[in-house]
């Protein structure tokens, strides 16, 4: 049987909105639509990127130093190589055969943010998603976040890089000491929650464990990759949440990491992080559950906690109940109008920035908010409305928002929504009501 | 297909017929008096600011140890803080409004903290906000509560400048907001389309009901000459700006802060305004590359300065009567961290300016920065509540019966009693 209200939920819930036709080729199967998605092999390959960009970030600092103006015109093809890089992100997300995937991808990508806010970042923050978080979405959670805590973004992002134990040799003759910024968002943000039961010293404890870890400079060999240093890591044992960690250089932080990604604490936090995300603002406490289980079950498998979320009754139940960010509203919009081609990857972060939501600026390492209230304050609906009504003109010619409508949103849709887009005075307003309507802002 | 470039390049985006248009079509707010003529601005400092290189005790004998490379230095020498009282001098980034403490505008107050005494932003700042002694158990802030006793009419007193409104302003109470755009406003006609589609969404439709009110307000006091410039200025709010590289010299990533300052000074100089407004100024986590003179904490410093300086202008004769309070969810540690930085601490100092500050001074206790002395062996005691700053505030400036500071407004404050010499009222 064609079940094409659950196609709109496949596609629109879990994905960012269906193509043309591509509602009815999900129709038969929408779960497992969904599951085939996670069935494509668990470490999907992804070139290596970070070192090199970070090397020549790092060169160019050392040279910049000697000369202005050559720093002025590195700094200048930076910025425009990354806003190259966002706007392709987005495009590609829009484009992926892989939605779900997809968007799993960029939940644990904003789950450990790195933000260019930190211009460091600049170079290595695409690098980052692909190389830490991707290979990793249908594997273990402790893979990543060992993958995370060691890739250069992450080690300059919270400055754990430059973190030197104040009992190791050069910590003691140069008085230099510790950095607790990683260690401590890795518990607050990353693994246990704010809740999750530390205290000041299981922090400190936590960045003394992870001294040492820290990356390759300019001066090094392989310059921009990860390099555990054992002179700047702290000595001695240690104990982090009534554990404790034998001396034992960098496997002292592997272990740590194992042992925060096991605790049932971790489990939970992420289940509410995936049911806020895919589910609703507020996350119903059975979904919270079922996920928090199998995590455990299965020793952090994400592709089966990704499974359990598709096998949650409650969200096939309630199609529209999360509004979308900018970045789903901009992705779904260039995935459903099929805008496909590097030419339009500077509108697509113009819209994004437009909305406040540019990719890989988040304003701090909690990453987006992924709650209605954060994105729908009367200015920003005022600014949705605006863009809704450019982007109507910009496709006018190009689309038809009846045919749109119809192969998008209708299984969802009202029939006030059907009514005023057939009804629109222009085509171009009909486009522009089409990507306002609630079920396209909607998901 | 021509979507690139979404953003319509500058034009003449709303002439006077679409305005007045606009004005036409949606009944004109009421214009209820206000419940005070006095303007109060909250900047919330995100980020946890260093009170201690920002109000610098380079008086105290061991400062200059704690802080080794990050150490401001003293009064006189180069690069050196700008005396206020013999003990503390204020950052050089802030030579600016330096003046203004001299002309009794300026009133620092040290080792002020919020009930909070954990170190993490989030909570810190849901705290800050929340006006309770636990984060995340409201959804409504102390600014807002506040605004529901000043009662006494229709109007909407409370301003949220910037994307979002904050955890501060939310709450039962309606409050304005505004954001500058870079994209032509939607015409009255489509307005009213997206009205009727919204019909059976309440959320959208109220969203959409709120915006529509807030523009046509806006327009009013701002005039369009003024929006215009800044929806055709350029001014990316979002995008991250400043210099590759860690911190030497500090990136100014800030720069849509003083659009934010500008816009809320013009709206409460509006005499139809409203008369408190809340934004944000970030970049003060500085873990890292915080400098002295220079670095990520001047960077951020400089933005807040000249935010400063524009909000004095754009409120105009309207500064004599305002407070503005600068507040930031804890300080940092009173040793320099290894990294050329400073992590998560206790206290920190409060800002406040505005003609009706009684400035001029340095307020608190100062409990000294010896090894003995710092709380929990790492960060600044905190000697004063952050709390009984605000309270005052409100109790001498904007009138609140101190009976509700102590229970709606702050719930379980009593203790934090209120602060002689901080408002100019006699």
């Amino acid at each position: 049987m064609l079940d094409l209200k659950a196609a709109a939920i496949a596609a629109n819930r879990f994905g960012f909105g269906a193509k043309r036709g591509e509602l009815a080729a999900i129709a038969p199967d929408p779960r497992g639509w969904l599951k085939e998605q996670l069935s494509l092999p668990v470490q999907e390959r992804v070139a290596i990127e970070s070192p090199a960009r970070l090397a020549e970030f790092l060169r160019a600092q050392r040279e910049r130093k000697a000369d202005v103006d050559l720093a002025k015109m590195f700094q200048k093809e930076l910025r425009e190589n990354f806003r190259g890089e966002a706007g392709g992100r987005t495009l590609a997300a829009a484009a992926s055969p892989a939605p779900f995937r997809e968007r799993l991808v960029q939940f644990w990508s904003n789950h450990f943010t790195v933000s260019v806010q930190r211009p460091v970042v600049l170079p290595v923050a695409l690098g980052f998603e692909n190389e830490a978080i991707r290979p990793h979405v249908l594997g273990h959670f402790r893979d990543m976040l060992l993958a995370v805590a060691q890739h250069p973004a992450m080690l300059l992002y919270l400055d754990n890089a430059q973190s030197i134990g104040p009992g190791s040799i050069p910590g003691r003759l140069r008085d230099k000491g510790i950095n607790e910024n990683l260690a401590r968002e890795i518990m607050e943000l990353h693994t246990i929650g704010v809740d999750g039961g530390y205290s000041q010293a299981d922090v400190t404890e936590f960045a003394k464990i992870l001294t040492g870890w820290s990356i390759n400079r300019d001066n090094d060999p392989n310059p921009g990759t990860f390099r555990y240093r054992p002179m700047i890591h702290e000595p001695g044992d240690k104990t982090l949440l009534g554990r404790s960690y034998k001396e034992g250089g960098m496997t002292e932080g592997v272990a740590a990491l194992d042992d925060l990604a096991a605790r049932p604490a971790t489990a939970r936090h992420l289940a509410v992080k995936l049911c806020r995300h895919f589910v609703a603002d507020d996350p119903p406490a059975e979904a919270v559950d079922a996920l928090t289980r199998t995590y455990l079950n299965t020793g952090g498998d994400l592709r089966a906690v990704s499974m359990a979320l598709i096998d949650l009754p409650t969200i096939w139940s309630n199609p529209l109940s999360k509004i979308k960010t900018p970045n789903d509203l901009v992705t779904s919009a260039y995935r459903i109008f099929g805008i496909e081609g590097d030419r339009f990857r500077d509108g697509a972060l113009a819209g994004l920035q437009l909305m406040g939501q540019p990719p890989f600026a988040a304003p701090s390492p909690a990453g987006w908010p992924d709650i209605a209230d954060a994105w729908m304050s009367p200015e920003a609906m005022m600014t949705r409305v605006q863009w809704a009504l450019a982007a109507g003109q910009k496709l006018d010619g190009h689309a038809d928002a009846r045919e749109i409508a119809k192969s998008a949103i209708e299984p969802v849709a009202s029939e006030n929504t059907m009514r005023h887009i057939d009804n629109a005075p222009s085509p171009a307003e009909a486009l522009a009501l089409l990507i306002a309507s609630p079920e396209f802002q909607r998901r | 297909m021509a979507f690139d470039h979404l953003i319509l390049p500058r034009r003449g985006f709303l002439g006077g017929a679409g305005a007045a248009a606009l004005t036409a079509m949606l009944p004109r707010a009421v214009l209820a008096d206000a419940p005070t003529e006095k303007r109060f601005v909250l900047i919330i400092l995100r980020g946890a600011m260093d009170g201690l290189n920002v109000v610098v005790p380079y008086g105290d004998r061991d400062y200059a140890g704690l802080r080794g490379d990050l150490a401001i230095a003293r009064p006189g020498d180069a690069d050196g803080a700008t005396d206020l009282n013999g003990f503390f001098g204020l950052h050089p980034a802030l030579s600016d409004i330096a003046p203004w403490y001299k002309e009794g505008a300026l009133l620092p107050i040290h080792a002020v903290a919020s009930p909070y005494r954990d170190r993490s932003h989030f909570d810190g700042q849901d705290l800050l906000e929340n006006g309770t002694l636990s984060p995340r158990n409201t959804e409504s802030g102390w600014l807002n509560r506040a605004l529901a006793i000043m009662g006494g009419s229709d109007r909407r007193i409370g301003l949220a400048v910037g994307q979002t409104v904050p955890l501060v302003l939310r709450g039962p109470t309606e409050v304005a907001s505004w954001a500058p755009t870079r994209i032509p406003e939607a015409d009255a006609g489509f307005l009213a389309l997206v009205k009727s589609l919204y019909e059976g969404d309440k959320r959208l439709s109220l969203a959409l009901a709120e915006g529509i009110q807030a523009t046509q307000s806006a327009d009013e006091m701002l005039g369009n000459d003024w929006r215009q410039q800044m929806n055709g200025g350029g001014e990316r709010l979002n995008e991250p700006s400043g210099q590759p590289g860690n911190g030497q010299p500090g990136p100014a990533p800030y720069r849509g802060q003083k659009i934010l300052a500008e816009a809320a000074g013009k709206m409460l100089a509006d005499a139809n305004g409203p008369r408190i407004a809340v934004f944000d100024a970030q970049g003060w986590d500085t873990h890292a590359g915080q400098g002295a003179a220079k670095g990520r904490l001047a960077g951020a410093l400089n933005s807040l300065s000249a935010s400063l300086t524009s909000l004095r202008e754009s409120l105009g004769p309207a500064w004599k009567d305002t407070i503005v309070l600068m507040a930031t969810e804890f300080g940092r540690t009173a040793h320099a961290n290894g990294t050329g930085g400073t992590d998560h601490g206790t206290a920190t100092a409060a800002l406040l300016a505005g003609g009706a500050v009684s400035g001029g001074k340095v307020l608190g206790n100062w409990p000294g920065l010896a090894e003995g002395n710092l709380y929990q062996g790492r960060d600044l005691m905190p000697t004063t509540d952050l709390r009984a700053v605000m309270k005052t505030v409100l109790r001498e400036h904007l009138g609140l019966p101190w009976g509700k500071l102590d229970t709606v407004v702050f719930p379980s404050s009593s203790d934090a009693k209120p602060i002689a010499g901080i408002t100019s009222r006699a």
